[in-house]
């Protein structure tokens, strides 16, 4: 499980996050919603430490980290381990075949054989319909087809949790729906995920809770039938404001 | 005169076997590495606690100011300090030792702003990435950042190099018998300038040649991921 307490961000005279408490359970699918500028982003980075927010404690596993303190590295390590992050804009490592993107991380960070890292990697390019692909650059994919890979890459490493940032912001319907495809079939194995998301038809579909940040706090923390069938003023006003 | 050319070309050329090239290798590789190092402190964010903080920040504006000296002085005149100047205040150095020092701290000074562009060049993103997946900071550096920033400093790398072939010619003037010194000498006695100097023009000309096929050769190599236009 993953749970934060009085969690706080803040840019110069931002408040990018403020004093965030939730908790993310294992084997679900939280779906984060809210406005552009919320801070949804920042609360995942932080959850991948790629941010270290100023204060607050973050729970992952057995692991207890005090926002406030310096963290050492092999503390920053083993939670970026734990958390896989897809990005909006994949970045994928263009240098590297799909094939070494993917067993990058297994190979250098958990020192696995490369044999046995490349067998994982078929495994999962199987699972995402890209086996071909594996011994092209990512510039010879397609946006979906690169975020797909992007996935594999963070699955490789074994991750408790993966982290999804709007993770088809960037791709036309179609190029969408093999990513959403992904997810889905993620969310039935009972992978623990949270993802951010705009798409509020799939929200609806994949979430197991949703989580509705608006200027840094969390207004809405809830089941799914709650917040689409009984929602507050503002959540309605937001969800008339996504349809057109 | 084509006596002359047979009898001189072998003594310029031997000249750039001996000194030429390996003043120009020998300086671009150590200047190489300095220029990685200024680079990569330069780009870096001080941590620790407050005195090796303090003394990061020190080596930062040393290194500034080092690239910032360099660069702003011709080359000439570095050389001319190192080798006849240094001795009165009790530093000497052989002719050589002297050459190799000065263009590698030249070289370095210009190289190690191409390859801060070159990181720069990189989208943060690649770090991030990186990053996600658990990798260190050297992890990200050697394996993530560099190939690509390789690519993108490969061309200006090229010029300095052969810009450094040529500018060994400098090294005439603190008296080391590179190709440049040979051709003078020999003209001296034959009073030939024009033909000598075409000569050693002509060598100077083969040497960078094989530079620039090295380049290209290496472009292709490093670039073999990218998706280049009207491909
Ligand atoms: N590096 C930064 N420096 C200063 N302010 C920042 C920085 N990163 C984010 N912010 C600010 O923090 C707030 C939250 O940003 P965040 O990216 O988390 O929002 P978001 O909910 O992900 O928005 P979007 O839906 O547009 O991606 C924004 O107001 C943003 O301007
Ligand atoms: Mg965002």
């Amino acid at each position: 499980m993953i749970r934060l307490d009085h969690v706080d961000k803040q840019y110069m005279d931002h408040h990018a996050l403020d004093d965030i408490n939730v908790t993310f359970e294992d084997n679900q699918t939280t779906v984060i919603l809210g406005p552009s500028g919320a801070g949804k982003s920042t609360l995942l980075r932080s959850l991948n430490l790629l941010e270290q927010p100023q204060s607050g404690i973050y729970q992952i596993g057995d692991e207890k980290i005090d926002f406030s303190k310096e963290l050492s590295t092999k503390l920053v390590l083993r939670v970026r381990q734990l958390t896989g992050m897809v990005f909006q804009s994949w970045n994928l490592f263009p240098h590297l075949t799909i094939m070494q993107n993917i067993t990058e991380g297994p190979i250098y960070v958990l020192k696995q054989s490369k044999k046995l890292a490349e067998a994982r990697a078929l495994q999962l390019l199987q699972q995402v319909g890209l086996e071909e692909a594996k011994d092209r650059y990512p510039s010879q994919l397609s946006g979906g087809q690169q975020q797909r890979i992007s996935i594999c890459r963070a699955l490789a490493m074994d991750p408790e949790y993966i982290l999804f940032d709007e993770p088809t912001s960037a791709l036309d319907p179609e190029l969408e729906a093999q990513v959403l495809r992904v997810l889905l079939d993620l969310a039935k194995m009972k992978q623990s995920m949270v993802v951010v998301t705009h798409n509020i038809e799939f929200a609806r579909r994949v979430a197991d809770k949703i989580v509705f940040l608006e200027n840094g706090k969390i207004e809405f923390d809830g089941t799914v039938d709650e917040f689409f069938n009984h929602p507050t003023d503002r959540i309605h006003e937001f969800l008339t404001g996504m349809q057109f | 005169m084509w006596h002359i050319i047979v009898t001189s070309t072998p003594q310029i050329f031997w000249a750039g076997i001996k000194f030429t090239i390996p003043l120009a290798v020998i300086s671009f590789v150590i200047g190489f590495i300095i220029a990685v190092g200024t680079a990569l402190v330069r780009i870096s964010t001080p941590k620790g606690n407050s005195v090796t903080r303090s003394l990061w920040r020190l080596l930062k504006w040393f290194l500034s100011f080092y690239v910032w000296l360099f660069r702003s002085t011709p080359l000439l005149v570095q050389l001319f300090i190192i080798f006849f100047g240094l001795p009165n205040a009790g530093i000497q150095f052989s002719a050589f030792t002297a050459g190799i020092i000065t263009f590698s701290l030249n070289t370095g000074a210009y190289c190690s702003e191409t390859i801060r562009g070159a990181i720069s060049s990189i989208p943060e993103s690649q770090w991030e990435a990186a990053y996600s997946i658990g990798m260190t900071y050297r992890q990200v550096l050697f394996r993530i950042i560099f190939p690509q920033a390789l690519r993108v400093a490969l061309p200006p790398l090229s010029n300095s190099f052969i810009g450094l072939v040529k500018d060994t010619s400098l090294a005439s003037s603190i008296t080391i018998l590179e190709m440049f010194m040979v051709s003078q000498q020999i003209t001296a006695k034959n009073y030939e300038p024009l033909l000598m100097y075409t000569i050693v023009a002509v060598i100077y000309a083969l040497f960078c040649s094989v530079l620039t096929i090295l380049q290209h050769y290496l472009e292709k190599r490093t670039s073999r991921y990218v998706k280049v236009a009207g491909e």
